[in-house]
Order: C-alpha cells, then structure tokens, then sequence
C-alpha cells in the first residue's frame, strides 16, 4: 500500500476510534448537568447520586475522547501536509479558535467539577458541569464548521497557490456546517439518552435500585425521545443541503444512476457499481427521493452516470452506510416512543422483554453516529475539499510508507488495549450502581 | 507592528506558557513513583496536579492551532518532517492522560503498578522528544529545493539531545518545587530535597547549552546586532540561580516562581535567537521558513488577533481563578477520604 492510502486509513481508524467517545460525551455531559441541577434547586439527594453515578462514567469516557483528539490535530500536519499548506489559511483558523474559546473552559471547568466538591459552592459546582457541556458542544460546532467547509468551501479566493479567506463570516455561517452541527449533537445526545436507557433498563431487569434508575430512565427517555426526532428533521434539512451543493454524493446515497424528474424512493435496492445501475428496485415510494432533496415532488436529480467517474465517490459504502443510519434512526424514534410512554405511565418493570432490547440497543447509536461519518467522509471522496483539492494531492511529501505502516499499527495496538481497558472500566462502573456514601462530598466548605 | 510580528510574539508565549504549566506536570509525573513511597503518597503527589493538568496541555494543543491558523507552511512542514518524534510524542501524551484516569479505578497492587510506569515513561518522554525538537529547531533542519534530509536518528543528534536533556532537568527541578509547595512534612521535604539533588545538574547542562548554542546555532546574532535583548538571557540564569537561592532560604514558592520564569526565559532566549525564523534550513538558508514566507494571508492574521486578544485573557482570567480555587496543600488525610479524586 502507497502512503496516500495508508494515510487514509489511518485517519479513518483515528477519527472513528476518536468519535466512539465523543458523542456519549456531548450528551452525557448534558444530562449530568441537569440532574446536578435538580439536586441544586431540589436539594433531593437521589438527583446528586445520579449526578455522581453517570458522572463518573461520563468521566471514563471523556477521558480517551480527549486525549484521541490531539492526534487528529496533529495529522492534518503530519500526513496531510499538502493539504495544510494549501487550506491552512481559511482551516487552521476553526481549529485555533475551537482550541481557545472552548476547548480551555472544558479542560479547566473538568477539573473544577472532579476536584471541587469541597472547593467551590453547590451552585458553583453545578455551573462548572454546564460550563464543560456548553463547551463541549462549542468545540463540535468550531470542528465541525472546519469539516463544513471541506464539504461546501465558502468565504475563500484561490491566491498565491492556495486558498485563503476573505470572509470569515461566511464560512462561521455556512449552513453547511450549521446543519451538520445540528444534526450532530442531537445525535450525541440520542447515544447518551440510549445509554443512560441501556444501562437503566439492565439494573431494572436485576431489581437493583429502582428509585434510581427509574428516574435515571425517565429523564433519558424524554430526553431521547426529543433528540431522536431533532435527528430526523436535522437530518432532512441536512439532506437538502447535500443534495444542492454535493449533487456526486447525495446520487450516491440514494444510488441515483439517471438524472430524472420526480425520482422515486425504492424501498428494496442494490446497487451495481460494475453496470452503473441498481440490480433490484422494488416498493417504490413515487416522487420521494425528490421530495427529499429538494422538497418539491418533481424536482430534477442529477444521476452518477452524469458526473465524470473520476469524481464519483464509491456509491456501495455511501448507499449501505446511508439506509442503515436512516433506518436506525427510525427504530431510535420509535423505541423512544414507547420508553417515554411505559416510563410516564409507571409500567416500565412489566416489560423485560423491551427492557432487554433496550440494553443490546446501547451500541446502535454508536454505529448511526459511525455510519454517518461515512456518508459524510467517504461521499465526498475523491475530494477532501469539495471541487478543491483532490485527496489524492494532500498527502504529505516528506513521509515514506514504512513510516506510516508503522504509525498505523501502533495507533491501532494502542487505542486497541486502550479502548479495551476503558469499555472494560465503564462496564464495571455501569454495573456496579450508585454510591451510598455520600460524606466525601457533602459536607461544609473547608477552607 | 506587523501582524506577522505580532503572531510571532503569540506563538512564542504559548509554547513558553505550556512549557511553564504542563512542565510541572511531566516533572511530577517524572517523579511521584520515586518520592511516594505508598500509593496514598503517590496519590497525593498525583492529586496536586490533578485539576489543573487537562488545562495545561491544552496550551499545547493551542500553541499547535495556532501555528496551523497563523503559520500553516512551517506547520505542514514541521509536522510531516517530524513525522516519527511527533508520533512518539502522542502516544505519550494519550497514555499519559489516560493514565491519570485508569490508575484510581482498581484496587489491585499490579494495576497500580502498570499505571505508575506508565505515567513515568509517558511524562519523560514528551519532556525529551519536545527538548530534542527545539533544539533541532534552534540548529536549523536539513532542507533545501528537494524536502528534507533528516530523520529520527538524525535528530537525536548531540546539541538535540542536549536540549532535550536540559528540558528533562529543567522539568525535574520544575516538578520537584511545584510538589514542594503543594503537599506538607514529610512529602514536601523530599520533593524539596530532590530539587536540590537536581539543581546542579541543571545548571552544568544549562551552562553546557549555553555554550553549545554558540557552534550549533546561530541564535547569537540577533544578539550581537541587538545587545539589549541580551536581558531575556540574563534574567534566565539570574532566575535559575534564584531557585537555588530561595530554596535554601526556605522559600518553596519563590523558588517555583523563579523556576516559571526560568523556563520562560529559556523559550525567550531561543525563539528570539531564531527571529524572524520558525525553522532554519542549516544547509541553505533560502529555504529557511520565516514568519514571512510561511504566514497565513493579513486578512486571517487580522481575524486571529482579534480572537486571540479577546479569548487568551479570559482564559488566563479564569485559569488564575481556577489555580486560587486549589491553592491549598494536598494531604494525605484529605486525599484518603476524598472519593472523587484521582
């Protein structure tokens, strides 16, 4: 394998690996910051053992998506050196201002919110958790406005053999990146919501702990249920949005071949690269893929046979990732539906069977969140910046391939035993249950 | 002034500010499995630097942004050239942090034991590899027309070890205080010793440096053209020898204070030596990257300044509120009873 590849590859393993914890984080710190706050404004102690509970888990995961973090920093420079030096002047500038205004206030508010049960008052500590949350989602607007602008470049003017910025305000409004941003969190949220449902509905099948969980339950699956279908509708603007600006990758994630009027939806399709068209169409739903592109039932979509083969990116990964993420997200709609309304009703106990389903449901959130990264990344190949720069032409030049087939393997050695021990550390917390024992952390203030 | 300048004095404050913060975190990390000689010692050196040490690295990742946002030539190119330091250096980093949080979550003898060592190594190593790269950096690189001509081997070259071994004892003695300061008895006292049992080392490398950057580098001409710049210099060593002097008046926080501002002075000394800079090329001085032909365009230097005016004294507002807030000593007691920390 070639350096352009194996740098590939490596990006994918490190952003994936790096995204397993990101999401549980944007919305797990959410929750936590509302149950410290009910505690604050209740002074209910079960909402501060909640706060504890999934805090510490919330604290396991944090840890590997921070440090998992640098490194995407860092190979921007160190394999994508081309591409830098070519999008640094309008790219660095999102990932410098992410560093500054949000990623200081997360990391430092951390500290204060692990260290300072005994330092800084209740109300203070409750603020430092929001601090971390409202940072936390800070840092994924910035980054994700960077990645918005490799999907729909704006507000820069090819100059001096690069792109540089000449509108900072458009590419901090482009709704490219606004609409991912959307999309994002609320899919953060939805891991979060599930699993702090998942991890609930397991104790609940043991007895353990009713009250706690109980409520814990409730509160994830309003929560869920609110996220899940900010998802979808996120999700539909999003989609107008590619199908407008990325005409190469929205024919791709519906396997549109044709350039057609009022495109139809097949429920039942497989795509055939080799013969540029699908093998099987079946249960066609009339007009909706145009509905969804552009909201309008006879609107014209551009086919993949209409676009050079050198700019298609590969439709199999992109169409597969794209139904599955869409018909995940169904499901997530519905189950949220019925935990809402077996929760508020008191019933959720008489149900073992859905509580179990909820408990193998934990990881599905996860892939949606993986799988629409790949609709994303890989539907915008063969570009890193969209009708830009080639990927092909932002590989670094002074790298060789024995030095990234040995950063490949090592980072996948590595985040392998660390991803190991940390899923291994949350399982444990997970089952072990709320702490009791609450005089470490309440008490008067020493000074 | 030009904003090139202006991102030039930037950049340089936020490697000296990270050097200063995360220095006493790598000299603690370097230093807890010696001085403690039980695990609720260790904790407790490990609870000094416990809240504040997620916002110190963050300097880093800050100091790395803006070098891609302000300067995104000698950031393609520093980084891909360094290819294999910068990778050994992340994976320091991530164990490190990792660390921190794994260690307190078992009870098990050998579990501790693994996360000890893990910190140990992964703190040494960030404070050599970062030495070895600025004092490659200081040296000048091999590149010309056709790319670069070094390699990991040829970084570890003597004046790069050099620097890579004072910035390892520079965070020693740096380290040593901090745990000086931060714990009481009988803790605080050999923390204290250690940094005395350090010091000279440091003061023969340092001096060592000093006279090696003469024929390895050529740092010194902007002083011989600019003789009053030759303070940053002075004050280095005069708060090098102030650490020593504090330290025997029984002075420990004077004496971390005198190690800031060394370690400060010490990035001072160097990055004003490279002006205007970023890396020297040592085999032709035309394909130097300065802070001219590698900047970003006025327009996104004009954008950053106003970000970076704006935000870094509000977080260095809050981050002083943040270090108040843990001003106080770490004991054993407390860390005993305190369940949520590390």
């Amino acid at each position: 394998m070639d350096v352009l590849t194996l740098s590939r590859l490596q990006f994918a393993v490190t952003s994936m690996f790096h995204f397993i914890f990101v999401p549980l984080t944007l919305g797990l710190s959410m929750m936590v910051a509302y149950m410290e706050t009910r505690y604050v404004a209740s002074g209910n102690e079960l909402y501060l053992k909640m706060a504890k509970f999934w805090g510490k888990l919330f604290l396991i995961n944090f840890a590997l998506g921070v440090v998992t973090g640098i490194t995407l920093e860092f190979q921007f420079g160190m394999n994508w050196a081309e591409y830098s030096k070519y999008v640094g002047d309008i790219f660095g500038a999102p990932l410098a201002i992410e560093a500054t205004v949000a990623f200081f206030l997360e990391s430092v508010f951390i500290g204060v919110w692990i260290f300072g049960w005994n330092k800084v008052s209740k109300k203070m500590h409750a603020v430092s958790i929001w601090i971390v949350a409202f940072a936390t989602n800070l840092s994924a607007l910035w980054i994700l406005l960077a990645n918005g602008w490799m999907q729909h470049p704006v507000g820069y003017v090819l100059r001096n053999g690069r792109a540089e910025m000449v509108d900072f305000l458009a590419m901090v409004t482009n709704p490219y990146g606004l609409l991912k941003f959307g999309h994002q969190i609320v899919s953060g949220y939805t891991v979060a919501a599930f699993f702090v449902m998942g991890v609930s509905a397991w104790h609940l099948l043991r007895k353990n702990r009713p009250d706690f969980f109980i409520t814990s339950f409730k509160m994830a699956a309003t929560f869920g249920l609110v996220s899940t279908l900010l998802v979808a509708a996120i999700g539909d603007f999003h989609a107008v949005e590619v199908a407008k600006t990325q005409p190469a990758k929205f024919a791709a994630m519906e396997s549109i071949w044709e350039t057609k009027h009022g495109v139809g939806l097949n429920l039942f399709l497989l795509p055939d690269e080799k013969r540029e068209c699908n093998a099987i169409e079946r249960l066609c739903i009339p007009n909706m893929v145009s509905m969804l592109a552009f909201h309008t039932p006879n609107a014209e979509i551009k086919g993949l046979k209409d676009i050079p083969k050198s700019e298609r990116p590969p439709v199999s990964p992109v169409f597969y990732s794209f139904r599955v993420m869409v018909g995940l997200g169904t499901l997530f709609i519905l189950l949220s539906l019925v935990a809402v309304f077996l929760s508020r009703k008191g019933k959720l106990e008489n149900y073992p069977l859905f509580l179990k389903l909820l408990v193998f449901a934990i990881p599905l959130p996860y892939i949606a969140n993986q799988l629409g990264w790949i609709v994303a990344e890989v539907g915008r190949q063969p570009w890193i910046v969209y009708g830009v720069l080639k990927t092909s032409d932002a590989v670094s030049k002074a790298i060789s391939t024995p030095q990234v087939i040995g950063s490949l393997v090592g980072f996948t050695l590595l985040y392998g035993v660390l991803g190991f021990v940390d899923i291994y550390l949350l399982a444990k917390f997970a089952r072990k249950g709320p702490d009791d024992d609450l005089s470490a952390i309440i008490k008067p203030t020493r000074k | 002034m030009e904003l090139q300048i202006i991102w030039f004095v930037l950049w340089s404050v936020l490697w000296a500010v990270y050097f200063m913060l995360d220095g006493f975190v790598l000299g603690s990390g370097m230093l807890h499995v010696f001085l403690g000689k039980n695990d609720g010692e260790r904790r407790v050196f490990i609870n000094t630097i416990g809240p504040v040490w997620d916002g110190n690295e963050v300097w880093l990742i800050t100091a790395g942004g803006a070098t891609f946002a302000a300067f995104p030539t000698t950031y393609a190119l520093m980084f891909s050239y360094l290819y294999t330091a910068l990778l050994l250096l992340l994976f320091a980093l991530i164990v490190r942090g990792v660390s921190y949080e794994f260690r307190g979550k078992e009870d098990g003898a050998l579990w501790k034991k693994t996360w000890d060592i893990a910190i140990l190594v992964s703190s040494f190593l960030p404070a050599l590899l970062f030495g070895v790269a600025f004092g490659n950096i200081f040296a000048g690189f091999p590149m010309d027309a056709a790319g670069y001509h070094g390699s990991l081997i040829y970084l570890l070259n003597p004046y790069g070890l050099l620097t890579g071994i004072l910035f390892v004892l520079l965070f020693l003695v740096h380290g040593a205080l901090y745990l000086e300061v931060k714990t009481v008895g009988d803790l605080s006292r050999r923390a204290g010793a250690a940094a005395d049992k350090l010091w000279p080392a440091l003061l023969v490398v340092a001096v060592a440096f000093l006279g090696y950057t003469k024929f390895a580098t050529k740092l010194y001409d902007n002083y011989f053209s600019a003789p009053y710049l030759l303070v940053i210099p002075l004050l280095a060593v005069a708060a090098l020898l102030g650490i020593r002097i504090f330290s025997a008046k029984g002075k420990p926080l004077a004496a971390f204070a005198a190690s800031c501002v060394t370690i400060l002075m010490v990035v001072f000394t160097g990055v004003i030596g490279l002006f205007p800079n970023l890396i020297p090329s040592n085999i032709d001085p035309a394909y130097s990257l300065t802070i001219f032909n590698s900047s970003s365009s006025p327009y996104t230097l004009k954008i950053m300044t106003v970000v970076a005016f704006i935000f870094v004294p509000i977080v260095i507002a809050y981050k002083i509120w943040v270090y108040r807030v843990f001003r106080g000593k770490v004991t054993v007691e407390e860390v005993l009873e305190d369940r949520g920390a590390y």
